[in-house]
């Protein structure tokens, strides 16, 4: 039965809990004794705090902890540990957690938080990034220079608004341009956007009288909530305790720490009683982070003959008030940032810069969705000032076998291929042969322009060199399996795809193998955070081990009764038995406790098999010149889109989008293209609708489903078209590599390159609304208008 | 009477098929009264102000946000929720083309895409897609980009299965 079940499109294993409504989330969980928290947050977006009082609220009955930010001294933060539970001093950002109430009833506690009173003395904010690393802006952290940070990964620069500067340094760019034939340099532009998870984010913890933290949590990561914690409050790892049930979607919005340590310090004022905070919606797009605004500024050198010879950019991280995961997004974004192409000479330079908008965080593409706006637009817009067809363009310029990246890094016949991917959704949407001018004219006229377009697209999990996981095989009486491992499944599929490979390896029926839904710290094995797309890649391995661990302890049971060397047994069907014979055999069940022999006597007992892995060969890069190894694997990928353009309205309307990416080897098919469709329409949302507006003084308005609108059944393509390359990944389980945050890299990219194809006009910001898009078309007419005039 | 009392009131009300009469407050929604008094956590909260729809029931035949009805209003009413809707284990032909199709991320939207199938097929068995779209228009989704769902939809109607 060999790969029987690597390929196989399987439903999802929880799939009858989650249509019955028999799955549960943290949302819908209770302890005894509960209380339930509000928060109070911040109406300015900087301001100092002259004064809390909340006496009042601390009298209503029911209400049995309030707190503020200067009874907790703790400091928080993933790589630079830069923020309080709750605001102290001063407020960062409108929506910043002020003081929270934990009472009898949700109720109570948001009466008692009315009863708070905090005066407020305003402070002059800053909003754009390029205006904060400006000399005279103000500071959003006046302490930046004595908080303790990762050394040597990242480069916090003291008495500025800059968190991080990622520097990036190879051959000479000055040199390269001035071997250019033509210089290229625009600007490019991406709001902040949700992730919008159909959970809100919701925690229940306990801080027991004895000293232990209990907590169940709708976290991507449980042991990083248990080590953020354990830091931040100086408790043993083995005082505190995360448990993580279902999840309702998390795309990286719930990798880090949030509502956790606040919780935990509730219910320690409680005096011990189980404290539950869940976030409102209104606080999920405005207390809670969300994705970081990018401006980007490239400049690009080109030959006669189109090959791009320098590269100069600089990327403006809008980090928001706290760098979070922020940080390591800046640096990612650095050492990929100039997409998947072979470029002698590179400059680049990464801000991540604090300014006083609701922070940002990891969100599904971590930075590679916001470089690749500026990257892929900047790219069509060469080729076509060239005139050369954008795919031969990129043809000429892509990362193939041999290349090297702009860290250093040799591209083998392995990593992946690129341009497989570009060729497959070129092919898709037959590009070739363009419209004529008056052709194009004719349709303007009737009102509705049709254009296709590309992109391509890159990204490799970032993560520390020392990355980590585990997992164990427990075999149950029955000759059954349950594994545990300690990433979370949060709705990715890949505990279906983890039970397909550890079924392969033990070579034993899927539906014997139960994947443990719950992760818990206590009792499941290390793993360091669900995301960047690495779990299928390092998880899969460690459970590959982890079988083969305990096949090599069913087998020393069986060499003993069987009376044959190890090495002569072999497995399948459930049995452990002689190659050479395989009538001589003994069953998974007989051994899986340990084997007992007719007279009473027993061997061997519980097979526990237990495997492991650690990201292999990565090195921090170098601080100067950004070079070193920062990639466990890439993944390729690309997307094509046809679209039609409604001249008189600015509407557009997305026809098809195909999609492919090497994946190396597709386990799960049917959960793979669940991957691309939904996150191509994520892709969508960040194209064409979403963005956080604001009031010129910082305050957030599009912090509820009327003002923030994600796609719904009726805005998708009539097509999309997931499709896969497949180049094996050496290193990879069965070959494969991570695909989960890729399907929405790009898309916008692919549509804003269709638009010019279309119509002419270059959208630069996004998202690309009707209004932008109509804009740019009256733009266009009056340009087109004043060269006739002027010709005449 | 405490004023407490006074702002409760009895209702009747049947819940999948069972009858429950029970003294609720007046500014208790339906959603909190299936949640928290009658322990039927399937039915999602993910916004609270009736515009993602995870917390869609079915109200005498027709799709509510649960959310935006009170449980007094629900007085004298009959109620599908997600736990209605499989009998004996057995699943209900739209849970299964959601399996089949993969309709299913996260399963926090689920629960209520479903019942807003239910509520459109039970009064059009054979919708067009547009129909289809627009009737899980209301339901958010963040995970699968819809395309599973409307493909799952459309086969239970093809299939004709009805229950």
């Amino acid at each position: 039965m060999s790969n029987s079940y690597i390929g196989k499109s399987i439903p999802r294993m929880e799939s009858f809990e989650k249509v019955t409504g028999i799955a549960k989330y943290v949302h819908d969980m209770a302890l005894p004794g509960m209380l339930y928290a509000k928060i109070l947050t911040s109406p300015h977006a900087h301001a100092r705090i002259v004064s809390i009082d909340k006496s009042e609220a601390e009298k209503l009955p029911g209400v049995k902890a309030v707190l503020v930010g200067s009874e907790l001294p703790y400091k928080l933060g993933l790589y630079l540990i830069d923020k309080d539970i709750l605001a102290k001093g001063k407020v960062r950002y409108q929506g910043e957690a002020v003081a929270a109430v934990a009472a009898e009833s949700e109720e109570i506690a948001r009466r008692a938080i009315e009863l708070i009173k905090v005066e407020y003395e305003p402070l002059t904010p800053v909003f754009d990034p390029v205006e904060a690393i400006q000399e005279d802006a103000p500071l959003v952290h006046e302490d930046l220079g004595s908080y303790d940070y990762m050394k040597g990964v990242f480069n916090p620069i003291a008495g500025t608004n800059i968190a991080n500067h990622f520097k990036l340094r190879k051959g000479d760019v000055e040199k390269g341009f001035k071997d250019s034939y033509r210089i290229f340099e625009n600007e490019y532009t991406m709001p902040q956007v949700n992730h919008v998870p159909l959970e809100t984010h919701a925690v229940i913890a306990e801080w027991t009288k004895s000293g232990r933290i209990n907590i169940y949590t709708s976290a991507q990561s449980p042991f990083a909530v248990r080590n953020l914690m354990s830091i931040a409050f100086k408790i043993p790892h083995s005082k505190i305790h995360v448990r993580v049930p279902y999840v309702g979607g998390g795309f990286g919005g719930k990798a880090g720490i949030h509502l956790e340590p606040l919780a935990a310090c509730l219910s320690k004022k409680a005096g011990g009683r189980p404290v539950k905070i869940v976030a409102s919606r209104e606080e999920e797009f405005n207390t809670i982070p969300s994705r970081q605004g990018l401006t980007a500024r490239i400049k690009t050198g080109v030959s006669e003959e189109g090959r791009v010879l320098a590269q100069e950019i600089v990327y403006y991280w809008d980090a928001g008030a706290y760098a979070d995961y922020g940080v390591n997004i800046g640096r990612a974004s650095g050492y990929s940032g100039a997409g998947p192409y072979e470029i002698e000479n590179v400059k680049l330079d990464s801000y991540t810069i604090y300014t006083n908008h609701p922070f940002g965080t990891a969100y599904r593409g971590f930075g590679h969705v916001e470089f690749f706006w500026a990257i892929e637009r900047q790219m069509d817009i060469i080729a076509r000032e060239l005139g050369i067809d954008p795919y031969e363009f990129r043809m000429k310029n892509l990362l193939k076998p041999g290349s090297i990246t702009i860290t250093g890094e040799k591209i083998r016949e392995n990593t992946g291929r690129v341009d497989k991917c570009l060729k497959t959704v070129v092919e898709a949407i037959e590009w070739g042969e363009q419209k004529t001018e008056e052709e194009k004219q004719e349709e303007f006229k009737k009102g509705k322009v049709t254009g296709k377009g590309f992109a391509v697209l890159h990204k490799a999990p970032a993560m520390p060199t020392f990355t980590s996981c585990s997992a164990i095989i427990k075999f149950n009486e029955d000759g059954s399996v349950n594994v545990v491992v300690s990433g979370v499944d949060y709705g990715q599929g890949t505990y279906t795809a983890l039970a397909q490979i550890a079924a392969e390896v033990l070579k034993m029926p899927i539906e014997k193998v139960h994947m443990v839904w719950e992760c818990d710290t206590d009792t499941g094995p290390y793993d360091w955070q669900t995301v960047a797309s690495r779990f299928t890649f390092m998880g899969g391995n460690a459970i590959i081990k982890a079988a083969h661990d305990a096949i090599d302890q069913m087998k020393e049971v069986a060499s003993a009764v069987l009376r044959a060397p190890k090495d002569e047994l072999e497995i399948g069907n459930e049995k452990i038995y002689v190659k050479h014979n395989p009538d001589e055999f003994l069953t998974y069940r007989e051994v899986a406790m340990g084997y007992t022999y007719p007279n009473g006597n027993s061997i061997g007992g519980p097979i526990i098999g237990r495997g492991k892995y650690i990201a292999q060969g990565l090195t921090n890069l170098d601080p100067e010149t950004g070079q070193g190894l920062p990639a466990l694997d890439w993944t390729y990928g690309a997307h094509a889109v046809e679209i039609e353009v409604d001249v008189r309205t600015g509407e557009l309307e997305l026809k098809k989008v195909v999609s492919a990416f090497d994946v190396g080897k597709v386990v799960n098919k049917l959960l793979c293209e669940g991957q691309v469709v939904g996150g191509v329409v994520q892709g969508i949302g960040t194209s064409l609708y979403e963005g956080f507006v604001y009031t010129p003084d910082g305050r957030l308005l599009t912090n509820s489903f009327t003002d923030y609108k994600i796609p719904t059944s009726k805005d998708i393509p009539d097509v999309v078209e997931p499709l896969f390359v497949e180049t094996p990944q050496l290193d990879g389980p069965f070959g494969a590599r991570g695909v989960a945050e890729h399907p929405m890299i790009s898309v916008h990219a692919a549509i804003g390159n269709a638009i010019y194809n279309a119509i002419g006009v270059d959208i630069m910001e996004l998202p690309i609304t009707s209004e932008r898009i109509w804009r740019a078309i009256k733009e266009k007419e009056r340009r087109d208008q004043r060269a006739k005039t002027l010709k005449g | 009477m405490g004023r407490e009392e006074l702002l409760k009131k009895e209702i009747t009300v049947t819940v999948n098929g069972e009858t429950f009469t029970k003294s609720v407050s007046c500014n208790k929604t339906l959603l909190s009264f299936l949640r928290d008094d009658l322990y039927l956590t399937g039915t999602k909260e993910g916004c609270g102000e009736g515009e993602c729809g995870a917390c869609t029931v079915i109200m005498d035949g027709k799709p509510v946000n649960s959310c935006l009805v009170l449980a007094v209003e629900a007085g004298g009413h009959e109620i599908l929720t997600i736990e209605g809707l499989s009998r004996n284990g057995e699943l209900h032909p739209i849970q299964e083309a959601f399996i089949r199709h993969q309709g299913i991320q996260c399963g926090f939207c689920t629960p209520g895409m479903i019942m807003s199938a239910k509520a459109l097929l039970d009064r059009n068995p054979h919708p067009t897609e547009e129909e289809i779209k627009d009737a899980i228009s209301g339901n958010l989704c963040r995970c699968t980009g819809y395309k599973p769902i409307i493909n799952a939809v459309k086969d239970v109607a093809e299939r004709g299965e009805k229950r």
